[in-house]
């Protein structure tokens, strides 16, 4: 075993599925001589030349109209969105072509490739360099949507996506790239689609995915150590496909839920996930399912970072209303709130 | 360092080999023209292009009448940019890529795609109903311009795998202030990708003029920027398009990379059966360019060379209205619908959330079906 960091992993898995596969290329912004600006190909176009892993021209539509052509003529493109917000100039080709390509042709042109993209905040970027943008792609039909938090997941979850006959888009949670962990590389962990209990617990579950699962963590132990709350966590993995298998079994054992996501929660993945929740496991559930995310607000300035990302206490605030007393949450009734305000 | 940019510019009047009447034009194409390789194709292939030119038009009309019984849900017709959508295609070899727009049914014909599979699309039964790996055809192309890096990329793929093969996307004029022709220019030219952009430049983005859409001396000159050679043609002399083509073509196979072809032409119909073009254009101008007919204009070279007569446009003529029978017959069958395949093929597997909507769409259609079956 040795210490893989999660950048680390992932340009392993960019690394063995090159040298596994020729039809794999690697292109996007300065991902060649440099090794992108978060080093995660670094050493790619060195191994490998300029022939596999290459720098295109600033554009990101372009990048992924360019990877859907090259897809038709067998290739396998990996291609990197240099920072989330930058993506969006791609968002017509993804959601016109890339995630559509297999079902208006009945399945006869397939466009399988990769957009890596990373991803979400925590990490003090300026404006525009971080954004939750998963509820975009989630939303749309045809595309795998990919949110790996440890270093073992991004490997394996990152051949996969190159392997996968369909596009994914895999989010790399920025503030994770320099957690570590030991592992042996290669490594397989679970197939898409099937989350993972990251820690048992018997009174609530915390369902979470990608940058939020250490704080999710984190949580659970202050509130063992505080509140003798013994909490679960669960790890989506992919939010496409969904697993709604191991949530609402996790859920029916601890009849509590906190649905846990750094985007904005408004319209957002966590709320898919609350529905669904609530839709399969109503009779095991002693109290509303409740959600923690950042605020419905553009992403902040980094020095206000703090006040929009859930941190530890939002979380055990949250877990603090799930009525153990049998005692309803008030949090939300609009008449109570507006006499407070008014007191 | 001087940098030439006199071979990349556009020749300085559209490339022209036949006049509104169908006669050769003195000393045509003209002395830049004739240097850059542009030479008049022979009777053999002008009458290629005249037969499906002939038969194309039979099947835009039949397609248009379709569309006025309500077969198909809309269609926008190519007419009068007959030469534009025949020539080029025609001048394809079997393993080079098409990217056509949804103006481009005649071309998909013209390349010897199923009739009924080309107006699948039109008619709604699915999106693309041909097989785009099969007949080297991209999907036709709605969102505007997203096509052109598509052509950039399978061009690329094509000249990394080593074949001579090349990519030809056809675009509009409107489509021209698009961000993704531009990042599809730029894309090939860098990759030094074997791609050529045909641009028919029909006048009008539905209503919008060319005069709003750009201030550019042509659409041709588009290509400078990027490096990419480019050529401006009249776009309804059919010899003078499969000339620029083939050279395009040629420059692009022997690994001269992308080129760019603007093609002056006219929509003669509307933007579709469900635009009214009398709003935004005037009869006059329409009937100028009807005079333009790249149709008339070859088969009247064709019959003063001697190389066609009575008989052959008769023979073609018949030919036309055979395969229009044809299309009207199987267009009038009414399309097997495949619900169920809808949930089939968002993934190569279907979630498991997919699979439940199936079982859910699988009992509401059998629970229509049986309650039309007790309703007698």
């Amino acid at each position: 075993m040795t210490t893989v960091t999660f950048a680390q992993a992932l340009n392993a898995a960019l690394r063995d599925a090159l040298a596994e596969d020729e039809n794999v290329l690697v292109f996007g912004e300065d991902v060649g001589t440099l090794g992108g600006v978060f080093r995660i190909t670094d050493g790619l176009t060195t191994q490998f030349g300029e022939d596999r892993c290459f720098d295109t021209p600033l554009a990101e539509a372009g990048i992924a109209g360019f990877a859907v052509g090259l897809a038709m003529e067998g290739f396998r493109p990996v291609v990197e969105m240099q920072f989330d917000a930058f993506g969006y100039p791609a968002f017509e080709q993804v959601v016109s072509h890339v995630a559509k390509m297999r079902n208006r042709t009945r399945g006869r042109l397939t466009v399988p490739m990769v957009i890596r993209i990373p991803y979400a905040g925590g990490i003090g970027g300026v404006e525009h360099h971080c954004d939750s943008s998963e509820g975009y792609y989630a939303h749309t039909a045809g595309l795998h949507v990919v949110a790996p938090a440890i270093p073992a997941d991004a490997y394996s979850l990152l051949r996969e996506a190159i392997a996968s006959p369909d596009p994914v888009v895999f989010l790399e949670p920025k503030v994770s790239y320099w957690s570590k962990a030991e592992l042996d590389l290669p490594t397989r962990t679970e197939p898409f689609g099937r989350a993972a209990v990251r820690r048992e617990g018997s009174d609530v579950t915390i369902v979470t995915y990608g940058p939020q699962l250490p704080t999710a963590l984190k949580a659970a132990e202050v509130a063992a150590a505080e509140e003798d709350w013994d909490v679960e966590v669960v790890d989506l993995r992919t939010i496409v496909p969904f697993d709604d298998e191991t949530v609402a079994a996790s859920v029916r054992k601890t009849g509590r839920c906190v649905v846990l996501s750094e985007a904005q929660g408004f319209a957002g993945v966590g709320a898919e996930v609350a529905a669904r929740v609530s839709e399969r496991c109503f009779h095991s559930l002693a109290a509303p399912v409740l959600r923690v995310s950042g605020l419905d607000i553009p992403y902040p300035p980094p020095m206000l970072e703090h006040t929009h990302l859930p941190g530890v206490d939002r979380i055990l605030d949250t877990i603090a209303r799930l009525q153990w007393d049998d005692e309803p949450d008030t949090t939300h009734l609009v008449a109570e709130t507006r006499e407070q305000v008014g007191s | 360092m001087t940098t030439d940019v006199q071979h990349l510019l556009p020749c300085a009047e559209p490339v022209r080999f036949l006049d509104e009447t169908g006669t050769l034009v003195d000393d045509a194409p003209g002395e830049q023209a004739r240097e850059r390789g542009y030479a008049m194709p022979n009777l053999s292939d002008l009458t290629a292009v005249w037969r499906q030119m002939v038969i194309g038009r039979r099947f835009d009309a039949q397609a248009t009448a379709l569309t006025k019984q309500g077969r198909l849900a809309v269609y926008p017709s190519s007419r009068g940019q007959d030469a534009c959508q025949v020539a080029p295609v025609l001048a394809l070899q079997q393993h080079d890529w098409l990217f056509p727009t949804y103006r481009d049914s005649v071309a998909l014909v013209s390349r010897g795609v199923d009739p009924v599979e080309v107006l699948t699309l039109l008619r709604g039964s699915w999106h693309c109903g041909y097989d785009p790996v099969a007949t080297r055809t991209a999907p036709q192309c709605t969102p505007l311009a997203t096509q052109s890096v598509h052509a950039a990329g399978a061009a690329y793929g094509m000249a990394r795998r080593g074949t001579d093969g090349i990519a030809l996307c056809f675009i509009g004029d409107g489509a021209t202030s698009e961000g993704d022709f531009h990042e599809g220019l730029n894309f090939a030219a860098v990759f030094e990708a074997p791609a050529i952009f045909f641009v028919q430049n029909n006048k009008y983005a539905i209503s919008v003029p060319l005069a709003k859409q750009t201030r550019a001396p042509a659409l041709a000159y588009k290509g400078v920027g990027y490096g990419v050679r480019s050529e401006q043609v009249d776009g309804n002399d059919p010899a003078a398009v499969l000339a620029v083509t083939r050279a395009a073509y040629q420059h692009a196979r022997s690994g001269g990379g992308p080129f760019l072809v603007e093609a002056h032409t006219y929509r003669l119909e509307a933007h579709t059966n469900a635009d009214d073009a009398t709003r935004y254009r005037q009869p006059d101008e329409v009937t100028q360019w009807a005079g333009r007919d790249p149709i008339v204009r070859l088969q009247a070279y064709l019959l003063a060379e001697g190389q066609i007569d009575d008989a052959a446009i008769e023979e073609v003529r018949a030919q036309a209205e055979e395969q229009a029978a044809d299309l009207r017959a199987r267009m009038n069958a009414e399309p097997v619908l495949e619900p169920l395949s809808l949930l089939e093929h968002v993934y190569a597997e279907p979630t498991p959330q997919l699979r439940e909507q199936a079982q859910l769409v699988a009992q509401e259609i059998s629970l229509h079906e049986g309650a039309q079956e007790v309703g007698g």
